[in-house]
């Protein structure tokens, strides 16, 4: 090593040879930068990416959009935030460990003493709503004839007052499902418990599907062999059948479901890894890494997966779309989510077996279908982007 | 003065690439005669294939060809697809450079060959199939009639190309274009498919257009030669005048350009840095249910040598030969039987962790500075990537001042240790290569073919800058090539290989002036000289 001769020159030499680092917050490297440039050329995809993180972000804040507490409450002097916390409801003159703020007698003492600020919506997903006009499932309020508003407006307001109609009463803007919980809060909470289950599973099972599949790869031979003999023993394995059953042994819960699906998810990515590391591990770039000494960890990190980044990131969308459709149609046949989550393929199932109330199985299927839709827009414009062909050469 | 049969006039060549025109090829004119070769010389991207191609149209949609192309006074740039298709493969054929991708992998060559055949005017049948035998003996293909239902996988490279000449033969064409048509082929095979093509020549007065960057080959075959440089004919004229007298500058440095010089010589009170003694690496061949061992590929069998000090051993051999193996071998990156001494210590027991200090004392360079660099780093990524490896307690700007000067020792400016590989040349990128190798000061380094990818006055620049790192730094190389000339520059003892099995080993000097075995005369001969023994392919 010529350190000695390095420390020893002088700070206008040092900067002679070497040329300072170009800073930056983000350095792309070049390859990098004409794939964001090759995804924002296309324009659906690109879109679609913005409509996706505008729906997810704002579903993240569901519980300031639909619930059915108030947001902010001023009332005697203090001032309450029963969105993040529960008060009691002696604080305002109840006897109920937790205060219902949709209760009239509550809402009136607090109008009388302060306001409240409420969401948007009036409803969580599991508030079941006790004046409906008709009964559950309760069409939207905006398909609701004068006679049902009059008519439920009466039940709720104090004798005396006008009868507005459909002015007066709580709006349902997608209906309520046959428990007389609002469709649209249901929406929202399902929405973003797809989303979230779905980025779960499909990062946790790429992760363990990237890892496995490098393995396989890189050593390749008899750790192949075994390996891939086993996957394919597990991968015949008929896993709907052994999601039934395994989820009426456990109690399926948000975790446990995950795991359950993890369990054969993460088989998906395997392949594709496998066949990159097997192809680039003979690279004379990797050879030559072997002859100067690098482990073999760093190998696969730093030369290998790069190569298998492509085909990752051009499965990952679908692998992602895979994931929220199980849970969706393992929540249809009643094996999902517990009972009460707000779910959308529970909200299907609730169409299919209320064909009366076609808003049920109508926004169902189009929350489901718009969402899928943006995730295979975005999964195509990510595989254009970095297909190999368009970028290199 | 008779008609020439083919007279570029002027042609210009254009690229539209984002919204840029790109001149590939610029005004150039240029004139075959029947019975005559012109070879057309110059290094990579000077425009010499675009030339060739442009003269049968088949350059891609959307390029803008200029000037005029008369094939027997006819405007080829002019002509009608129909009158077009006439030409091609009758009055003109084209044989390509790389045989391994030029023929239809799923077609039996008697199908390829009665394919052109038939489109021009020949008839199914008895006949036809004598005709393609005779086509077959005539290019030396041993035993025609039964190499008929042979698909290309089948035959060797040279075989190939000796079946894609039989089909651009097989119309008796006036103008018979090669594009490097032996760039892929071995030394010897070289010989025999160069010594084939003069005798077709001679025997049918076909005009030929030769594209090569191998002056060697020019000498030996060409009757005019026109230069290339960037887009341009930068000197034309008679092969014996371009060789006696060359005119242009550019002539003059593609001539000079020939790796020179010789090694510094070799002192035997040196330490011995490497040994090794009858290393053999042998491939398992398994067969059966249970995967028996039934024999072995023997691509390295027994080969000793000892390496000391600031010498240079050269091994030279065809592909196949067992060059590369023996390389990976002694570096032990391959398995290997027998013993391997560095600095007196066996190393060919030791475990892939325990060989990783070593590592720094013993380095490679690869041939093809294409593939031997990762896209994704930066080359001061690359470059530090050893220093990294090796644990060197270093601190990031130290590690980069270390980095930038073993890119200025190897003549690359530092400034640009933030760029990517893709955006050098192929010899830029081999100096990136060799800065990489070097970064960790070993005393041992593998040199496996580090010229064969670059262009003639590229290799003659590297080979002149490892003999000066070898000088300064007292390194022992092992130096694998084909390329006799560039062994002969470096090195100081010569081990000639053959089926894995030594043919010859010695001073380098002793070998070349006087080679002892029948085989090494036979290769020499054909390197120096482009001289075969015979035009008939050997059974491989």
């Amino acid at each position: 090593m010529n350190l000695p001769a390095v420390s020893g020159q002088t700070q206008a030499e040092f900067q002679a040879l070497a040329p300072p680092l170009p800073r930056g917050f983000l350095r792309l490297t070049p390859l990098n930068r004409r794939r964001l440039a090759n995804f924002r050329h296309n324009k659906r995809g690109f879109w679609s990416l913005w409509i996706f993180l505008l729906l997810f972000v704002v579903s993240l804040f569901a519980e300031f959009i639909a619930n059915d507490k108030p947001i902010f409450v001023y009332y005697k002097g203090e001032y309450l935030f029963p969105v993040l916390r529960d008060y009691p409801e002696s604080k305002f003159g109840g006897f109920l460990a937790r205060t219902d703020y949709r209760d009239p007698f509550i809402a009136d003492e607090i109008d009388a003493h302060g306001y409240m600020v409420w969401p948007p919506v009036h409803f969580s997903y599991n508030t079941i709503e006790s004046a409906l006009p008709t009964p559950a499932p309760s069409p939207p309020t905006w398909m609701l004839t004068r006679q049902e508003c009059e008519r439920a407006a009466a039940r709720v307001l104090a004798p005396g007052k006008p009868n507005r109609g459909c002015a007066d009463i709580e709006w349902n803007w997608l209906g309520t499902d046959d428990q007389g919980r609002d469709v649209v809060a249901r929406l929202i909470y399902g929405y973003r418990i797809s989303i979230l289950f779905g980025l779960a599973l499909a990062s946790i099972s790429s992760v363990i599907g990237v890892a496995a599949g490098a393995i396989q790869g890189y050593f390749g031979g008899w750790t192949d062999l075994i390996f891939q003999r086993l996957i394919e023993i597990w991968s015949s394995l008929p896993h709907l059948y052994l999601l039934i059953i395994l989820s009426s042994i456990i109690t399926p819960s948000f975790l446990v479901l995950l795991g359950i699906l993890l369990l054969f998810s993460w088989v998906n990515l395997v392949y594709v890894v496998r066949a990159e590391f097997l192809r680039a591990r003979n690279f004379e770039y990797v050879t030559a890494a072997r002859a100067l000494g690098l482990s073999n960890v760093r190998i696969m990190v730093k030369h290998l997966l790069p190569n298998a980044t492509v085909a990752t990131l051009t499965f990952l969308p679908f692998v992602l779309n895979g994931s929220i459709t199980t849970l969706t149609s393992l929540d249809f046949l009643g094996f999902g989510l517990p009972v009460g989550s707000p779910s959308l393929g529970e909200l299907l199932l609730e169409g299919k077996s209320n064909l009366q109330a076609p808003w049920l199985g109508l926004s169902g299927f189009i929350v489901i279908a718009v969402m899928l839709s943006l995730l295979v827009f975005i999964g195509e414009a990510v595989r254009d982007a970095v297909d190999p062909r368009k970028t290199i050469g | 003065m008779s008609p020439r049969l083919l007279e570029v006039r002027d042609l210009s060549v254009t690229f539209r690439h984002e919204g840029r025109d790109f001149r590939a090829v610029d005004g150039i004119s240029f004139g075959v005669e029947r019975g005559r070769t012109l070879a057309l010389v110059g290094e990579s991207g000077s425009g010499k294939s675009v030339s060739a191609l442009s003269i049968l149209r088949l350059l891609p949609h959307g390029v803008r060809l200029g000037g005029e192309i008369l094939f027997k006074h006819e405007d080829i740039l002019r002509m009608g697809p129909r009158k077009l298709r006439s030409i091609r493969g009758a009055g003109i054929t084209m044989v390509f450079q790389e045989p391994m991708t030029s023929l239809n992998p799923v077609h039996t060559i008697e199908r390829q060959i009665g394919e052109i055949l038939e489109l021009h005017g020949a008839r199914k049948g008895l006949k036809l199939r004598n005709r393609i035998i005779e086509l077959l003996r005539e290019v030396g293909i041993p035993d025609p009639a039964h190499r008929l239902g042979a698909y290309p996988h089948q035959l060797s490279g040279g075989q190939r190309q000796r079946v894609m000449i039989a089909m651009a033969l097989a119309n008796r064409p006036d103008l018979f274009i090669a594009d490097e048509p032996t760039t892929a082929l071995d030394v010897t095979v070289q010989a025999q498919i160069l010594t084939l093509l003069k005798d077709l020549q001679a025997r049918y007065g076909m005009a030929m257009l030769f594209i090569t960057h191998d002056l060697t080959i020019v000498r030996k075959l060409a009757d005019d030669v026109a230069v290339m440089q960037k887009g341009r004919i930068v000197e034309m004229n008679g092969v014996d005048d371009i060789f006696r007298a060359p005119k242009h500058p550019y002539t003059q440095a593609l001539l000079a350009a020939e790796p020179k010089g010789a090694p510094p010589e070799a002192d035997f009170a040196s330490p011995v840095i490497l040994e090794a003694q009858d290393v053999r690496v042998h491939f398992p061949i398994r067969r059966g249910f249970l995967r028996r061992t039934v024999g072995a590929v023997k691509a390295v069998d027994g080969v000793s040598l000892k390496l000391r000090q600031g010498e240079t051993i050269g091994v030279v051999g065809e592909s196949g030969s067992g060059k590369t193996s023996l390389g990976l071998a002694l570096l032990r990156l391959i398995r290997s039987d027998g013993p391997i001494l560095y600095l007196g210590r066996r190393i060919d027991g030791l475990s892939f962790r325990s060989m990783r200090p070593l590592r720094r004392d013993m380095q490679i360079v690869f041939q093809d500075p294409y593939g031997s660099l990762s896209p994704r780093l930066s080359i001061a990524d690359i470059v530090a990537e050893g220093l990294i490896a090796q644990k060197t307690p270093l601190s990031f700007e130290e590690r980069r001042e270390i980095v930038a000067r073993a890119l200025a020792d190897t003549g690359l400016d530092p400034a640009a240790m933030d760029r990517y590989p893709h955006e050098f040349s192929g010899g830029q990128r081999q100096r990136v290569a060799i800065a990489r190798a070097m970064v960790l000061e070993p005393k041992f380094v593998v040199l496996d073919e580090p010229t064969s990818a670059l262009d003639m006055s590229v290799q003659a620049q590297i080979v002149d800058l490892l003999r000066e790192l070898q000088s300064k730094r007292n390194l022992a190389y092992l130096f694998i090539s084909h390329d006799l000339r560039v062994v002969k520059a470096l090195a100081n003892e010569i081990i000639v290989m053959r089926h894995g099995k030594v043919v010859e080993q010695g001073a380098a000097t002793e070998i070349f002036a006087n080679p002892q075995n029948e085989y090494t005369r036979e290769l020499f001969a054909a390197a120096f000289a482009v001289e075969a023994k015979s035009v008939v392919a050997q059974e491989e």
